[in-house]
């Protein structure tokens, strides 16, 4: 028999099995219990959620999302129980874009500078001072927000409604600007920003450096590099980034509630003192609810969890698909 | 038309530094003057002494670790991009010193373009838009965008494969289609001298070989400088050869001459060792 | 022919930096730096433009025409990517702004109710609205402290159990469990307090500091599984082959090859951990409340915390209130920027 002959023949696959000892299935099986317990919790949060708030749901339908009133009857028994959360629904959206609009352009700027523009000693200190800032208790944030911010906030609202009054966003009914939508915004943006900015931080510190490189063995400056290579290449992390940021923010209660006057109206004005926030308003009216109020609360609970659970998703799912696209 | 031959007025390691450098008359081409290179307190590269003849193709050979692509990048001004990096010594180019304070940078990297070793087409971009990119990143005003573009190409060997899909993207090329786009983008730019850092040292020796075509190609009309691990294309490819060494401290340049007396008899005995292949 | 040892005969030869900027260039800009901010004073002071941020946009300004005029006679090209430059540093003084501006007013606003017994006094017998060399803060921390601690007891076995799942087992449900602990991380805070309350403090019928760790442990959860992952991940493949290599069984190689490794890195989870929840204040509104005076018993009845403690004086609004607010905003900062330096040193002990 030839070498070859014996080569050509190609045994049969065996089947190749871990068994593990039964100390290491008891293991295994305690290792995954635990890891499990977050979608036990998660499951539960949900499911305690629906069934505490069925009945509001039931009771009011869609307009429990669309309706304007909260009355819990407690002073008035004659005025009809109802409760909704629309202004409070659409408030959030709206403090929440406002947010992003300041965040999304500092976040960006302040990565590129980071990575970019920054001497590169102090390049770890910034870091570090990112992460520390993202640690910032929102509840720093609200209380900044109130008694330090406000004037400022107060100042812009100003020029704003002078100068581009035209614009209905900007414009007022009364001038008072102290609680508005506005200010709310920008003190969520900038408790959003270190967030963001980490994001697409780490997302530019992995552009391939050799295509910067060939960058500028072109002749370009840096911007020219950085608008033809980094930002194509970081755009996609950037985004994710942004609705992680979003997600937070949707979700924020005490910076927003400190700094917002809620009310049940829907407007488009965000000048004026008035919004509407849906953590907020489960904050605001938990103390001296009704027990029917409370289930109320709940099912606005209910509606800020599925809203933020979607943006956080979709925004992890963008994130991860960038970061897989390094190996390439 | 050599270099670093004893008596001619430039300085070689061999013969030592001490002798000084007579200033030739305008000496059309790239060459370097007692070049050093440093990464903060590491020396990498000493005292090379250089001459790139107008429309040659010199070949950079010697083992790993000798410092020759940090010599290249100190030819195009990409050695300032490392933190720490420092320099001494003059690189002139046509007789004017690429590193003078007045001089732009970016203006030195149009002149003198490069090559990397791992193909990097911009995967954002068309084959048409990458081999225009360094046009539209230096802001030139050129308004023959598509007789540049035909030029580019068929000078690096590559417009009869792609002149039909020229709005693919970048990344749909094989490996050495993507190095000669990357050839084609740095000639759109118009260099004097195109720095080569191993280009084909990621391809298979089909593309080798038309890449190194190519080479020949366009050394008629500009200087080439390759820096290649690969003796057999140096000799293949090159005018002229230089070899460094490392004992250890800093790169330095053993022998520079003409690539058929560096093959055939070296005057130095390492360089003979090496290119028999007795090391590295 | 002579060899020569190149290293040594180049000692004289200095390194240079031909493309870095001069002494002289730098000075001249930091002059014009200052002379920009003198400038935007004055202008301030004229035009009415009030406070910080009109000073901070008209010097802008200034340093934008600046920037224009030296770069005149430069390339369009290289114009830009001056103004660029300039604009870049502006949103990034403009993103920091805020935190150096919190930073600032929490300790020129706080120190003022700090005194030598601060952190052990409580409000049992204060009101909001007495001298700020009364009461303190003490009860808030210590029960902040004790909640957390129940939440780290809870999250800290489970987080890594979660971590050890993922870079050890790698079983089936990976996918899942890595997306579900990413899913839980953006859980609002307030959603996490309304869960606790439905479950427990219904149940229980009390408010109680048990259902404010509960809540705690929620949102403390995702971090610690995720940085217990991402330390466990460092541990290099080959150590757990050398371990199955000596015929150690997985178990055995995960606890006594595996973790002794990054035990620092999984206390650091924990830190990490806390500094994620020591701050949040709209769980704790729904759970456990706020008290005034020193308790210690997670189960009997409500307990104060640092962030309820502040939250209802700064509602109770009155000048001493807010500046006692401000105070505990202060000590609330310091735990966390000391929690942090704390895992930053324990990680780079490693």
């Amino acid at each position: 028999m030839r070498v070859s002959d014996v080569l050509m023949e190609v045994p049969e696959k065996r089947e190749m099995h871990v068994t593990y000892s039964r100390a290491d299935r008891i293991f295994r099986r305690i290792v995954t219990a635990g890891a499990l317990t977050s979608l036990i919790i998660l499951g539960l949060i949900a499911l305690f959620l629906v069934l505490r708030s069925a009945e509001v749901f039931r009771t009011f339908g869609v307009t429990y999302i669309t309706g304007t009133e909260w009355n819990n009857a407690a002073f008035d028994p004659t005025i009809p129980v109802e409760f909704s959360i629309g202004p409070m629904l659409v408030g959030t959206i709206v403090v929440s874009l406002i947010a992003m609009v300041v965040a999304v352009p500092l976040s960006i700027g302040g990565a590129l500078f980071i990575e970019f523009y920054a001497p590169r000693s102090i390049y770890k200190t910034l870091v570090s001072l990112l992460d520390l800032a993202a640690a910032i208790p929102s509840l720093v944030f609200g209380l900044w927000g109130i008694q330090v911010f406000t004037n400022i906030g107060i100042r812009w609202s100003n020029f704003l409604n002078d100068w581009f009054g035209w614009i209905p966003i900007f414009s007022v009914e009364f001038e008072n600007f102290g609680r508005s939508p506005f200010i709310a915004g920008i003190v969520l943006g900038s408790m959003v920003v270190p967030i963001t900015t980490s994001v697409a931080r780490e997302v530019y510190s992995r552009t391939p450096r050799d295509l910067i490189d060939t960058c500028y063995a072109l002749g370009s400056s840096k911007w020219g590099a950085i608008r033809a290579v980094v930002l194509p290449f970081g755009k996609s992390g950037v985004i994710g980034g942004a609705m992680l940021g979003l997600g937070r923010a949707l979700g924020e209660t005490v910076a927003v509630f400190l700094v917002l006057n809620l009310s049940f109206r829907y407007t488009y004005r965000i000048l004026d003192s008035e919004g509407g926030n849906v953590a907020s308003i489960i904050a605001s009216k938990f103390g001296e609810a009704t027990d029917f109020e409370i289930q109320a609360l709940i099912a606005a609970g209910l509606v800020l969890f599925v809203l933020t659970l979607m943006v956080n998703m979709a925004a992890s799912a963008i994130v991860q698909r960038s970061a897989g696209k390094v190996n390439r | 038309m050599n270099q670093a031959r004893p008596g001619n007025g430039v300085a070689s390691s061999v013969e030592g530094a001490a002798m000084a450098v007579e200033p030739e008359q305008s000496f059309l081409g790239l060459e370097t003057r007692g070049a050093h290179a440093w990464f903060s307190a590491h020396h990498a590269l000493a005292n090379v002494s250089l001459k790139f003849p107008e429309r040659t193709v010199t070949g950079l050979i010697g083992p790993s670790g000798c410092g020759k692509s940090t010599f290249i990048r100190l030819l195009n001004r990409m050695h300032e991009f490392i933190p720490g990096a420092a320099m001494a010594g003059q690189v002139l180019l046509n007789g004017k010193d690429i590193y003078a304070p007045e001089e732009d940078p970016a203006m030195v990297r149009l002149k003198i373009g490069m090559v990397f070793q791992k193909p990097n087409p911009f995967p954002a971009m068309t084959i048409r838009e990458n081999v225009l990119a360094g046009i539209k990143l230096a802001h030139l005003q050129r308004d023959d965008h598509d007789s540049i573009v035909e030029s580019c190409l068929t000078r690096a060997g590559l417009w009869k494969e792609v002149k039909d899909r020229l709005d693919a993207s970048g990344g749909s090329l094989s490996g050495g289609q993507q190095q000669r786009l990357c050839i084609a983008r740095s000639l759109a730019v118009e260099p004097e001298v195109l720095l080569m850092d191993e280009p084909c040292s990621a391809l298979d020796p089909a593309s080798t070989l038309r890449i190194e075509e190519t080479i020949k190609e366009l050394a008629r009309k500009i200087t080439v400088i390759i820096v290649t691990h690969n003796m057999q294309q140096a000799s293949r490819v090159s005018d002229y050869c230089a070899f460094f060494l490392t004992d250890g401290g800093p790169g330095y340049l053993v022998e520079a001459d003409d690539t058929r007396k560096i093959f055939t008899n070296p005057k130095d005995p390492r360089t003979a060792d090496y290119v028999q292949g007795k090391f590295g | 022919m002579s060899m020569m040892q190149n290293s040594d005969s180049f000692s004289e030869v200095q390194p240079e930096r031909p493309w870095a900027k001069r002494p002289e260039e730098v000075r001249r800009s930091a002059i014009k730096f200052v002379v920009a901010a003198v400038l935007a004073m004055v202008v301030v002071r004229f035009t009415g433009m009030a406070g910080i941020d009109g000073w901070a946009l008209v010097l802008l300004g200034t340093i934008v025409v600046a920037t224009y005029v030296a770069a005149r006679k430069l390339s369009g090209k290289d114009r830009k990517n001056a103004l660029v430059a300039v604009g870049i540093s502006a949103l990034a003084l403009l993103a920091f702004a805020p935190w150096l501006s919190i930073l600032i007013s929490v300790v020129t606003k706080g120190y003022q109710a700090l005194h030598w017994t601060y952190l052990f006094n409580d409000m049992r017998v204060t009101t909001p609205d007495d001298e700020l060399n009364m009461g303190g803060v003490g009860h808030a921390v210590v029960g902040s402290l004790i909640m957390v601690a129940i939440a780290t007891v809870v999250t800290l076995p489970l987080g890594i159990l979660s971590g050890i799942y993922l870079t050890e087992v790698r079983g089936r449900l990976t996918f899942l469990v890595r997306f579900i602990v990413q899913s839980m991380a953006g859980v609002p805070s307030i959603v996490a307090g309304l869960f606790v309350f439905t479950t427990v403090v219904q149940t229980m019928g009390e408010y109680s500091g048990i259902a404010g760790a509960a809540a705690l442990s929620v949102l403390m959860l995702p971090t610690v599984s995720r940085t217990a992952e991402e330390v466990l991940k460092l541990v290099p493949d080959d150590l757990r082959n050398a371990g199955y290599a000596l015929g150690a069984r997985q178990w055995r190689t995960a606890f006594m090859v595996v973790l002794p490794t990054v035990k620092s890195g999984l206390i650091t989870a924990g830190i990490l951990g806390v500094a994620r929840v020591i701050g949040e204040t709209a769980p704790l509104l729904l759970t456990s409340l706020a008290t005034n005076g020193f308790a210690i018993n997670p189960f009997g009845g409500t307990l104060g915390s640092l962030p309820t403690y502040t939250f209802s004086l700064l509602q109770y609004g009155t000048e001493y209130a807010v500046a006692r607010a401000w105070s505990g905003a202060l000590v609330l900062l310091l735990i966390v920027f000391g929690l942090f330096t704390l895992a930053r040193r324990l990680g780079r002990k490693k």
